[in-house]
């Protein structure tokens, strides 16, 4: 017996959430950038699912390319960070209103 | 037994990512994530895509997760500030948490997504097909790909860049 389809799309629907969940009550950059990267597995999760369920190859192909473009983005947004922790001398997100109305 | 693996291995994703938003300490958080990305590596196991758990044990535990812990301990974070429920927006975090995976449930049991068993072969696990899609189908994105990194890795290089250094932008 092995597991449904729909079964994957709630546990990506799961960790998709908690990944959200993290990014609104977390305060520090770096706990919501691994959020973040949270919410980018959990939708590759689901379509590794979609993609062996379906019996085509695309969606495997399209995680190919999200990797990727997760892996640069992991690379810029923590430049970032180091930029803006070295600006301020904090990654705390409330402390980073300067853009506040 | 796919089903006794499906199970402990989706609960052990989903503790270790509440640990990632729930944890104290960052490094915490990041040895969390690890082991969360061990479990999803294991659940791509599961559906046949044997390439695609490799890559990502690859490149998300062996690279992103080693960055993480480095720029954690660079900017010395430790016992930083703890998680707290702080009133409303906690508040309103937690529902928008909970809605969207009512929502997305709903959509996954009302949208009759078929729970019939997988179709066809193993595509996932020849690298062959992978290969082919690749240099086929999907040229042009890998050369899109290529040239992505390329900007990223110039733009980490002047990003991090201490302002006032020759070159740097004021």
């Amino acid at each position: 017996m092995t597991p449904s389809l729909d079964a994957y799309v709630m546990l990506s629907a799961a960790l998709f959430a908690v990944g959200f969940l993290g990014v609104l009550v977390r305060r520090n950059t770096l706990v919501v950038y691994m959020c973040l990267e949270l919410m980018l597995v959990a939708a590759t999760l689901a379509l590794v699912a979609f993609s062996r369920f379906n019996g085509t190859e695309d969606g495997d192909v399209f995680v190919f390319f999200i990797l990727t473009v997760a892996a640069a983005e992991v690379a810029v947004g923590l430049a970032i960070i180091v930029a803006l922790f070295r600006a301020r001398q904090t990654v705390q997100v409330d402390r980073l209103n300067s853009l506040r109305h | 037994m796919d089903q006794i693996a499906f199970i402990s291995l989706s609960v052990l994703t989903l503790a270790c990512a509440l640990g990632v938003v729930l944890s104290k300490n960052a490094v915490n958080g990041a040895m969390c994530l690890l082991l969360c990305l061990a479990g999803i590596a294991g659940l791509f196991v599961q559906l046949h895509a044997y390439l695609l758990a490799f890559i990502l044990v690859l490149v998300y535990a062996g690279a992103v997760v080693a960055l993480f812990l480095f720029i954690i301990m660079l900017l010395d974070m430790q016992g930083g500030q703890p998680w707290r429920f702080r009133g409303p927006q906690a508040l309103a975090g937690f529902i928008a948490a909970a809605l969207l995976v009512v929502g997305l449930d709903m959509l996954a049991v009302r949208g009759r997504l078929g729970s019939g068993p997988p179709v066809g072969h193993t595509v996932g696990s020849s690298l062959k097909l992978y290969a082919y899609q690749l240099f086929t189908t999907y040229l042009l994105p890998v050369q899109v790909m290529g040239f992505l990194l390329l900007i990223a890795m110039l733009g980490v290089i002047v990003i991090s860049r201490r302002v006032g250094e020759a070159g740097a932008p004021k």
